[in-house]
């Protein structure tokens, strides 16, 4: 069985909202992670969430790609409430989205090739020759067509990165998620990944959402930004509404990290 | 009296430590003793989900013949090596004591039925474990913690379909065939020992295993294997399925499912004879 993605409501093509997250709680038994969580994640842009460890930044990125069910709230991509879809409508939907794992997640028993045929593979009905050619147009377009028959322990961190983005976005998801892309990077890889995200963005018009906690990033590659805090939204908007921000953890936070615009 | 406040405030600090403490420890015999029970279920939770998942489309028939290959053509020399020495020592030991009652003309039956009902199914059931069933569980648990389970569910692929239910056919299907495989190599080792060695009739080892074994016998031992077969796999693969706790987590995934594979091939073994043999449970 195929699973088709499900058409774009019309209303939703000129909403600048991609994603609408509402009043989201997430517990893991007396242990509340997610107090409430909204936020507007902006079409066609960069979208970072950020916070520092154990805000509950990956428990949130878990909920939005619905690894796990939110105990509460919405989730409205494109206006439909992911939240509450199950069985094969929340499969189909689930396409909606490519994923970018910290470590990349490829399967390291498959070549590139493989890893980023896979979804093809899963959910069309194209021909090997038709494969090939849109694999290799993906891996050509993010620089990484020569290591096709690699294996992923064979590749450096960043070329990992974009054989993974290759592989979320060959099946042209609108949004795409990138978990802590940029941590245990050193500087140069970081800001090659950071450079990755963009082009990404501008070669393929997806909507960005990045969960991090690199505060250089941010200043580099936000259009928009939330800062989590103890599983709440403390502070949103452009990377100098942050940087200006006065609630005191947010605050905190990014005198910590030594960044300003100047 | 300087002393009087801290010891009175030490009291029910005290009485608060052992009430705590109690109750850690009540906590930690009631999951100790429901463990079993929360495992079993688990296991059957998986079961269904497996039986859910393997009759909806897509079939995927190359992930269906790579588990088979690995769990059975990879599990060959193992089987046959550990049968032929099984089989050797049986020979050994009832040769030997078949004699003090002029009794060894019966070596090769009864080193038929043991095989057939048996030995076979629970050894060729336990080098699966030892090989195939860790390595599964090493698998499965290094994909879960790598994040790329996770992955297969963002790009809409049913991981159970994909990862267990492929392997649980295999386990099924495969583990009788290593059984069989079993029984013939352990045969031939029995009867290399006795005859060549020991110097028992080659003409009469055979007959008696022919006269006292018949297909109920070996039928009896397939069951019991292709029980074994989905158990093994089941275990293996919902721990790693379900590891977590980084490479430490996969060790000791691991680790349980060899455990718990073992005991579970020796529980379902009395159960399924048990109920073969029309005996009841206990």
């Amino acid at each position: 069985m195929r699973l088709t993605r499900p058409p774009l409501p019309v209303q939703a093509k000129g909403d600048p909202v991609h994603v609408r997250i509402r009043d989201v709680h997430k517990s893991y038994g007396d242990h509340h992670v997610l107090n409430g969580v909204s936020l507007d994640i902006y079409r066609g842009k960069t979208n970072l969430i950020i916070g520092p460890s154990g805000s509950g930044k990956t428990v949130l990125m878990r909920q939005l790609i619905r690894l796990e069910k939110p105990d509460a709230g919405e989730l409205l991509v494109n206006g439909v409430d992911f939240a509450k879809l199950e069985g094969l409508n929340l499969a189909a939907m689930r396409r909606t989205f490519g994923m970018v794992f910290q470590m990349s997640a490829l399967f390291d028993s498959m070549t590139v090739f493989d890893n980023v045929a896979f979804p093809v593979r899963e959910h069309t009905d194209l021909s090997r020759k038709e494969v090939r050619a849109r694999v290799m147009d993906r891996l050509s377009a993010l620089g990484v067509a020569d290591a096709a028959h690699k294996l992923p322990a064979q590749l450096s961190g960043g070329m990992q990165k974009r054989v993974a983005v290759a592989r979320a976005m060959i099946l042209e998801s609108e949004i795409l998620i990138y978990d802590e892309p940029t941590t245990g990077l050193d500087p140069i890889t970081t800001e090659m990944v950071d450079d990755l995200i963009t082009e990404a963005e501008e070669m393929f018009g997806v909507t960005s959402i990045v969960i991090s906690h690199d505060m250089a990033s941010v200043v580099r590659i936000a259009d928009h930004l939330s800062f989590l805090h103890q599983g709440q939204i403390t502070a949103t908007g452009t990377p100098q509404d942050l940087l200006h921000s006065e609630h005191p953890a947010t605050a905190e936070f990014v005198r910590a990290s030594r960044i300003s615009l100047d | 009296m300087p002393d009087a406040a801290p010891t009175a405030s030490a009291t029910p600090e005290k009485a608060s430590k052992l009430r705590a403490a109690a109750r850690d420890a009540g906590e930690w015999l009631i999951s100790a003793l429901l463990s079993p029970f929360v495992e079993i279920s688990a296991l059957f939770r998986l079961l269904w989900e497996a039986v859910f998942w393997g009759i909806r489309p897509p079939y995927r028939g190359r992930l269906f013949v790579e588990a088979m290959e690995f769990i059975g053509i990879g599990s060959i020399f193992l089987v046959s090596l550990t049968a032929v020495f099984v089989g050797g020592v049986l020979a050994l030991q009832l040769v030997d004591g078949f004699r003090d009652f002029g009794a060894e003309n019966q070596t090769g039956a009864v080193i038929g039925l043991a095989l057939a009902r048996e030995v076979g199914p629970v050894f060729a059931a336990l080098m699966v474990t030892s090989r195939a069933g860790s390595a599964m569980t090493t698998e499965l648990g290094s994909m879960r913690v790598t994040n790329q389970i996770d992955a297969l569910v963002t790009m809409a692929v049913n991981p159970v379909q994909y990862l267990v239910v492929p392997r649980l056919v295999a386990g099924f299907v495969m583990v009788p065939i290593l059984t069989m495989l079993f029984n013939v190599v352990g045969v031939f080792g029995a009867f290399f020992v006795a005859v060549s060695l020991l110097g028992l009739d080659p003409g009469v080892f055979m007959d008696r295993l022919k006269w006292l074994v018949d297909w109920d016998d070996v039928s009896q031992g397939l069951i019991k294997s292709m029980v074994f077969g989905v158990a093994v796999t089941l275990i293996a693969c919902r721990q790693g399925f379900y590891a977590q706790g980084g490479a430490a987590g996969v060790g000791r995934a691991t680790n349980r499912a060899v455990v718990q594979s073992a005991i579970a091939i020796l529980m379902l073994d009395y159960l399924v004879t048990s109920l073969v043999l029309g005996q009841g449970f206990f």
